[in-house]
C-alpha cells in the first residue's frame, strides 16, 4: 500500500502505518488524520510531537501512563488522562496517534 | 481508520442458539505474516512450490508425534453437543466457527489422505483433497478459534479443538503461511524479550515513572526493581503490564503487595514477558525458546521463586508446560510452587494476614469477576480443587465490599472467552473479535442491569485490552475492566514508614 503525500508516494504496511520512518513529514500526519476523518489542531500536535520524541530516544512509543503524564505536565492535570487521549484519537492514543506520527504500531497484548 | 463496516450483535434477552448462516465470516482472515517474520521463526518466507506435499508431511509428523491430534480426528461421532458452544458460532452464525465444523475442516483432509476409506472412497466418509480454496478455509477458520477449549468441556468425549487449531497453523507456518500479528511478536521476543519489543532503557524509564506515581499517589517509596540479583522472586508478567491501561493498574498492585509483604523481588529484562504466543501457533520449538528465557533469566538473576503476573496463557504454559520446556527448576526453593500466580502469592499473604484492607477504598465499583479461558480450562492455583475459580474471587472479596457473579453458565469451568485470546487480538479481526465477545457481553449486560455492577475485573491482559476495546461496542466505557490486582493495591492497607 501507499499514500500520496506531497506528490510523493510513500510505502505503508496493510495497516497504513509507514513503512519507512524517515518517510514521514507533517503532511503524511494530515494526510492521515484526514483520511481517518480527523482534522489536527494543536492539541493533537502536542501528542504527536512527543510521541515522535519520545521514539527517537527510545526506539518505541511511550506506555500510555508516560504519555498521560507528559500531558499532564505540559497541558494541566485535567488532560493528563485516557480519556482525553481518546478524545483526541478516537482508536486509541497507542494506535491512530502513533500511526500519524509515522511510527510502528505497539505490538502484544495491547 | 478504514474498517470495514459491521453490525454489532444485539444484546438478546435470552441467548438463543442462532439460525445457521453458511460462510458469514469467510471473508475474515488476519493478514499473513512477511518473509522476514516468517524466517525469524524458521518458517518459509511465502507459500512454497510443492506446497501439498509438505503439508501432508507436515500433518503426517504431527499425527505421528501428538496421539491426541489423531485420536481427535478419529474420534468424533458427530453428535452435536458442542455446535452451540463456541462464542464465535454464537456472535458470527457461521457453521464453520462450530467446534464440529471446524474440526472438520482438517478431518476431511485427514480422512483423504490418512485413512483407507478416504483413499478409496472420499465421498463416502467426508473426505476432500488438500487444495488452495481448503488451504484458504484453514486459515480462514483457523484464526478464528481462540483456542479457549470451551467446547472441549461439553465435547462427551474430550476432543479439544484448540489442538486441532494448533496443529493447523504449524502446519500452515511450515509452508510459508503464517499470521502476521503472531509472528511478528514471537520474532520480537526472540530479539528483545517481550511482545511489545520493549528495550531496556524504555523499560527501565517506564518503571522508574512508576516509582514516582506511586510516591505521588500514596506516599510510600515502592521499589520496581529491574535485573536486581540475589532477590528472591522474579517476577514475569506480560509485558502490557508495562504499557497499557488497565494492566499497568494490576502492576502497581504487584510491587505494593511484594512491599508490604517485605519479599524481594525483580522484573527481568532478558525475560521481560510472560506471553507464549508460540503455543497459539502450535510451534513446540518456539513455545521452548521463549520459555527458556525465563530459566536463563531465573539462572542469571540467582532468584529463589518465580512468579506470573496477570496472563492468561502465560499460566497455562506456566502450570502446564514450564518444567518440561525449561525445566529442571531444582535450584529454586522447593517450598514454593515452581512456579507461581502472583494470585496465589496474594492469596497465600492474605491467609497468613501479613496483608489488610480497607475495602471501602473500591466502594466506587459494584465487580464482577470473567476467568480467562486458560486459566479456567487449562491450569490450577492453590493446589485444590478449582482454586483458579476460588482464590481470584475470594481475593477480591477481601479487597472490595460489592461483588456478584455473572451467571453460572458463563463462568468458571463453562467461562466464555473474551473474544480475542488464542493470537486474535488484532486490529484486522475486529469484526470477529466484537462478535465473539457477545456471549460474555450478555452475561456482563445482565449483572449491569440486576445487581448494578460498574466494573469487570480480569487477570489476563489479552481479555483486558481485549474488552477495554469490544466495550464501545456494546455501550460500555473502556475503563469498566480492570486488573484485580488494581483492585488489591487500590484497598491494601500500607505501613508509612519510609518516606
Amino acid at each position: 500500500m501507499t499514500i500520496e503525500v506531497n506528490g510523493k508516494s510513500l510505502e505503508t504496511d496493510e495497516e497504513g502505518y509507514l513503512s519507512n520512518l524517515n518517510d514521514w513529514e507533517k503532511d503524511v500526519a494530515s494526510v492521515m488524520a484526514e483520511a481517518e476523518d480527523i482534522t489536527l489542531g494543536d492539541d493533537h500536535w502536542e501528542i504527536i510531537n512527543f510521541l515522535r520524541e519520545y521514539y527517537e530516544e527510545y526506539q518505541i512509543a511511550p506506555a500510555v501512563r508516560v504519555l498521560t503524564k507528559a500531558v499532564a505536565k505540559k497541558l494541566g492535570k485535567d488532560k493528563g488522562n485516557s480519556k482525553y487521549l481518546y478524545e483526541l484519537f478516537p482508536y486509541g492514543p497507542g494506535k491512530q496517534a502513533c500511526k500519524f506520527a509515522g511510527l510502528p504500531k505497539p505490538t502484544g497484548c495491547v | 481508520m478504514a474498517e470495514n463496516k459491521f453490525n454489532t450483535p444485539q444484546i438478546r434477552e435470552y441467548p438463543v442458539i442462532p439460525a445457521l448462516e453458511k460462510e458469514a465470516t469467510l471473508h475474515l482472515a488476519p493478514f499473513k505474516s512477511k518473509e522476514e517474520f516468517q524466517s525469524s521463526l524458521g518458517y518459509p518466507g511465502e507459500l512454497v512450490d510443492n506446497w501439498q506435499e509438505k503439508a501432508l508431511d507436515k500433518m503426517g509428523d504431527l499425527l505421528k508425534k501428538y496421539r491426541s491430534l489423531r485420536v481427535y480426528l478419529d474420534s468424533c461421532m458427530q453428535c452435536g453437543a458442542c455446535t452451540d458452544k463456541c462464542h464465535y458460532y454464537l456472535g458470527t452464525k457461521d457453521p464453520n466457527n462450530m467446534p464440529v465444523g471446524r474440526q472438520n475442516l482438517m478431518r476431511s483432509v485427514y480422512r483423504r489422505y490418512f485413512t483407507l476409506p478416504g483413499k478409496y472412497f472420499p465421498k463416502l466418509v467426508g473426505a476432500q483433497d488438500l487444495t488452495k480454496e481448503v488451504l484458504d478455509e484453514w486459515y480462514s477458520y483457523y484464526h478464528q478459534c481462540s483456542q479457549c477449549r470451551r467446547c472441549a468441556v461439553f465435547c462427551p468425549i474430550g476432543i479439544d479443538t484448540a489442538e486441532i487449531s494448533m496443529a493447523a497453523r504449524e502446519v500452515m507456518d511450515s509452508i510459508g503461511v503464517g499470521q502476521k500479528y503472531c509472528n511478528e511478536i514471537i520474532g520480537k521476543v526472540h530479539k528483545i524479550g517481550n511482545n511489545l519489543g520493549l528495550p531496556e532503557p524504555a523499560l527501565e524509564d517506564t518503571l522508574e515513572g512508576l516509582e514516582e506515581d506511586v510516591v505521588d499517589e500514596v506516599g510510600i517509596d515502592v521499589k520496581f526493581p529491574l535485573d536486581q540479583k540475589g532477590a528472591d522472586v522474579l517476577l514475569v508478567t506480560p509485558s502490557a503490564d508495562f504499557f497499557a491501561e488497565p494492566h499497568v493498574d494490576g502492576l502497581i498492585g504487584y510491587a505494593k503487595v511484594f512491599h508490604q509483604a517485605g519479599i524481594s523481588w525483580t522484573l527481568s529484562s532478558h525475560a521481560s514477558e510472560a506471553a507464549n504466543f508460540g503455543m497459539f501457533i502450535g510451534s513446540y520449538e518456539n513455545m521452548r525458546k521463549l520459555a527458556l528465557r525465563i530459566r536463563e533469566a531465573a539462572l542469571e538473576l540467582n532468584v529463589k521463586r518465580i512468579v506470573f503476573g496477570e496472563c492468561g496463557h502465560a499460566w497455562r504454559v506456566a502450570y502446564s508446560f514450564l518444567n518440561t520446556l525449561a525445566g529442571p527448576f531444582d535450584f529454586l526453593d522447593s517450598r514454593y510452587p515452581v512456579p507461581q500466580h502472583i494470585c496465589e502469592v496474594t492469596n497465600d499473604l492474605i491467609d497468613k494476614k501479613v496483608l489488610n484492607f480497607d475495602k471501602s477504598a473500591n466502594d466506587d465499583m459494584t465487580l464482577t469477576y470473567h476467568d480467562s479461558c486458560n486459566v479456567a480450562r487449562a491450569s490450577n492455583m492453590g493446589g485444590i480443587m478449582g482454586g483458579q475459580f476460588s482464590i481470584p474471587r475470594k481475593i477480591i472479596k477481601a479487597a472490595a465490599n460489592n461483588y456478584f457473579d455473572m451467571d453460572e453458565e458463563t463462568i468458571k469451568e463453562k467461562t466464555y472467552c473474551c473474544g480475542g485470546g488464542g493470537g486474535l487480538l488484532t486490529d484486522d479481526l475486529i469484526e470477529l473479535r466484537v462478535k465473539g465477545a457477545l456471549p460474555r457481553m450478555e452475561a456482563l449486560k445482565q449483572v449491569v442491569d440486576e445487581k448494578g455492577v460498574t466494573h469487570m475485573a480480569a487477570i489476563c491482559a489479552i481479555c483486558k485490552s481485549q474488552f477495554s476495546k469490544v466495550f464501545q461496542y456494546y455501550g460500555l466505557e473502556l475503563d469498566q475492566i480492570v486488573s484485580l490486582h488494581q483492585l488489591v493495591g487500590n484497598a491494601l492497607i500500607m505501613n508509612k514508614k519510609e518516606v
